[in-house]
């Protein structure tokens, strides 16, 4: 017998209207782990918790406890049992009842049930309160009670969905570690769900971080944090700067406007996603740093001071002990070991173009030939050339920021590089087979990847057409 | 000022309007009078016919088992419908909820005469088999228990009952131990609804009861057509003892309500 105490087969979920909440779910649990199952909301991740709890049936996939087909298996013959959101405990019933309710069903005899439930309460603080009305409980003590009787049935797997999710602040953290110590003394498998990933990280012997149905990453705590996979995790787990850049030599890896040292060996001219940790920054004299700034916003919080420097078109996030003087210019570098370099998923340039003040899409000075109103969802323009967005709003031109991603294959190099949207240099060609792979590094800080079949020169000053009908955009705040 | 002295004005004449008739024959129980008119003196013989003529006693021990045990079957029904129809989806839910308000809308004289062409004279069913009279009964009280059930059963938290499995129960015992206490209310109060209709209805019962079975509806038409005085007057002494039957439960049910919120507030504070 393997040491997986609950596998999840290409598990998939799709409900009648045809939305698909859960697709090709492939999870294995060892016993006696603390998994985390953690996405925003709408990510599938509580779907998933009611299909091993048996309340909803997949579509496709199967279910194996110790080895054994369960996907069928009602709730009531599942060796597992679940923590509510909203702790649906009885209000008819007091608490011993409450958690007497499972033992009665199993039919235990009544002098083992009181001693059960006596020693349960005991695990959760709250001895002496079998005879209390569940209504008289405040929301901390229905916690507690919720999870006792849940562990009063000694479940092979207790299932926790989103269970602090209606406490405060004080009474989550508190509860947060009283679980995890309850996690090792009793030796259950838990499986937890959540959105919140500080305390996912906090809990968790393993996170699996779910996005739009699927799974993203699995790993421990350490290995999200540090490794993300892609720049969705990276960007909900922590706080992440995240650039688009290029490879530009072994080891090397170009973003920001400057070359970094990296030890992630991806072969040179691939489009790539670095993150860098904002605590991870190191502030030094202008002269010294790889990148120079503006420091834009200094914001004290308590253990740290979170300084914000813009340098070219890029913003960075700094977490530092030490302050900085806003509007002073400094200079930052990272060490090697602490840019993740992630392959972009696809070569797609992204870049960010504002608003000018006809309400036009502009981009280095020359405005794009796009609608805003199509882009800004509900918006319409306003006579006096405005434009107004769903709550009838007039858009803010100095904080909506637009997205704008094109695909290498849509831009075009011209030689009259006044004509272009933006200018650059060739600074890096590769030979893909049947065309040549281009990186024009522009004045801006921002690099465009291009493919072209024709072959340039190095250092080429070139400008970038780019269709607009071929542009897709992104709402930015 | 017009308001001042308006406002009890109106109250008072909305109020005399409901209570003098019935004050008038309550009045009238309590003397020898044989008509409306002239009083000659007090007397409680109206009540002594009331409670000693065989007749009169049997029809309002029946009509009163008729009300408790139609509106039982109502209740069964009426619950089962409401969460066979809260649990199937909105399609058939929707379809259920609006079959269920035809008989509530529908008038009274079209159900009990639709009854009894179909039971009696389509399906051949005796009138005096009482079963055309408890089929009407139960049709007119299973949609007001329907319709007190489902409000409970929405405002239940759903996962009480997933709870409930969760921890091991069946279906049948998640029903039986979760469900049913927490709509309990609504029964109880469908039940109540469905006793009182029984006990109002007229036009149901005259199409469907047997030849030789009256309620009270029933009785009191056919006796004020007919001749016996002393009958007549005791169905004063009779709207009495209704009346303040009446008025003595919904006022243990006000003083009653008025407690628990009492004791819920003092949880509050």
């Amino acid at each position: 017998m393997s040491d997986n105490i609950i596998e999840l087969k290409n598990l998939s979920k799709t409900y009648k209207g045809g939305i698909t909440a859960v697709s090709d779910f492939n999870l294995e649990i060892k016993r006696g782990e603390f998994v985390t199952l953690l996405g925003p909301s709408g990510c599938g991740k509580t779907t998933t918790l009611r299909m091993i709890a048996g309340f909803e049936l997949p579509t496709g996939g199967e279910i194996l406890l110790n080895g054994e087909d369960i996907t069928k298996y009602p709730p009531h013959k599942r060796p597992i049992n679940t923590v509510f959101q909203r702790y649906a405990l009885f209000p008819h019933m007091n608490v011993y009842e409450n958690i007497a309710f499972g033992l009665v069903q199993k039919k235990v005899p009544k002098d083992q049930i009181e001693k059960k439930v006596k020693k349960v309460l005991d695990l959760v603080d709250l001895e002496g309160f079998e005879r209390r009305k569940i209504s008289t409980l405040s929301g901390g003590q229905q916690q507690r009670i919720a999870i006792a009787r849940a562990l009063v049935n000694e479940p092979e797997i207790l299932l926790l969905d989103e269970p602090l999710g209606a406490l405060d602040l004080k009474m989550r953290k508190e509860m947060q570690l009283e679980l995890k110590a309850m996690h090792k003394e009793l030796g259950i498998t838990f499986i937890y769900v959540t959105h919140d990933q500080e305390e996912a990280l906090t809990m968790s012997d393993k996170i699996v971080v779910i996005s739009e149905g699927k799974i993203q990453q699995i790993g421990t705590p350490e290995d999200i944090y540090n490794e993300p996979k892609n720049a969705f995790v990276a960007d909900f787990i922590g706080e992440s700067n995240i650039f688009n850049g290029v490879m530009t030599g072994h080891l090397k890896v170009r973003f920001c406007g400057a070359q970094f040292d990296c030890v992630d060996d991806i072969p040179e001219g691939t489009h790539i996603t670095a993150v860098v940790r904002p605590e991870d920054v190191i502030m030094t004299a202008p002269e010294e740093g790889t990148i120079r700034g503006r420091v834009d916003s200094v914001i004290f919080k308590g253990i740290h001071y979170e300084i914000t420097v813009v340098s070219g078109k890029n913003e960075m996030v700094i977490q530092s002990v030490h302050s900085a003087t806003p509007g002073n210019t400094i200079g930052m570098k990272v060490d090697p070991d602490n840019i993740h370099v992630m392959i972009a998923e696809d070569n797609t340039n992204i870049f960010t173009a504002e608003i000018n003040k006809n309400y036009n899409l502009e981009y280095n000075g020359s405005e794009i030939a796009a609608d805003i109103t199509g882009i800004i969802k509900g918006s319409r323009r306003l006579e006096d050339g405005s434009v107004a967005d769903a709550r009838g709003e007039i858009v803010d031109t100095e904080k909506v920021r637009i997205e704008v991603a094109i695909k290498p294959q849509d831009i075009v190099m011209t030689d009259e590089h006044e004509s272009g949207i933006v200018d650059g240099y060739i600074s890096n060609l590769i030979y893909k087979g049947d065309h040549y792979s281009y990186v024009i590094h522009t004045d801006l800080g921002q690099d465009f990847v291009v493919d072209d079949e024709y072959l340039w020169n190095m250092e080429d000053h070139v400008g970038l057409l780019m269709d607009p009908s071929k542009m897709k955009f992104r709402v930015k705040r | 000022m017009i308001k001042k002295i308006g406002r009890p004005i109106f109250l008072g004449l909305v109020l005399a309007f409901m209570y003098v008739p019935v004050l008038m024959l309550i009045v009238y129980s309590f003397t020898d009078a044989t008509h409306i008119g002239a009083i000659r003196g007090f007397s409680l013989h109206n009540y002594v016919t009331l409670f000693t003529t065989r007749d009169l006693v049997d029809m309002i021990v029946g009509t009163i088992l008729l009300a408790i045990g139609s509106s039982v079957l109502a209740t069964v029904l009426g619950t089962l419908g409401a969460i066979g129809a809260f649990y199937s989806g909105r399609k058939r839910r929707a379809f259920t909820e609006s079959l269920n308000q035809i008989p509530v809308i529908n008038a009274d004289v079209v159900t009990g005469f639709s009854i009894c062409i179909l039971l009696v004279v389509v399906l051949g069913i005796a009138k005096d088999s009482y079963v055309p009279l408890v089929v009407g009964h139960v049709t007119l009280g299973a949609p007001f228990v329907y319709l007190s059930v489902i409000p409970r059963l929405k405002q239940m938290d759903p996962s009480l009952y997933e709870a409930a499995l969760d921890l091991g129960a069946t279906p049948r015992t998640a029903l039986r131990k979760i469900i049913i206490p927490q709509i309990l209310p609504g029964i109880i109060s469908g039940f109540m609804l469905s006793v009182t209709l029984s006990l109002d209805d007229y036009f149901i019962a005259t199409y469907t009861k047997p030849a030789t079975f009256d309620t009270i509806s029933t009785y009191v038409v056919n006796a004020t057509k007919g001749a016996q005085t002393h009958i007549k007057t005791a169905l004063w002494a009779l709207t009495t003892v209704i009346f303040l039957l009446v008025v003595l439960i919904v006022i243990v049910m006000n003083v009653s309500a008025g407690r628990k919120e009492e004791r819920s507030n003092e949880k509050v504070l």
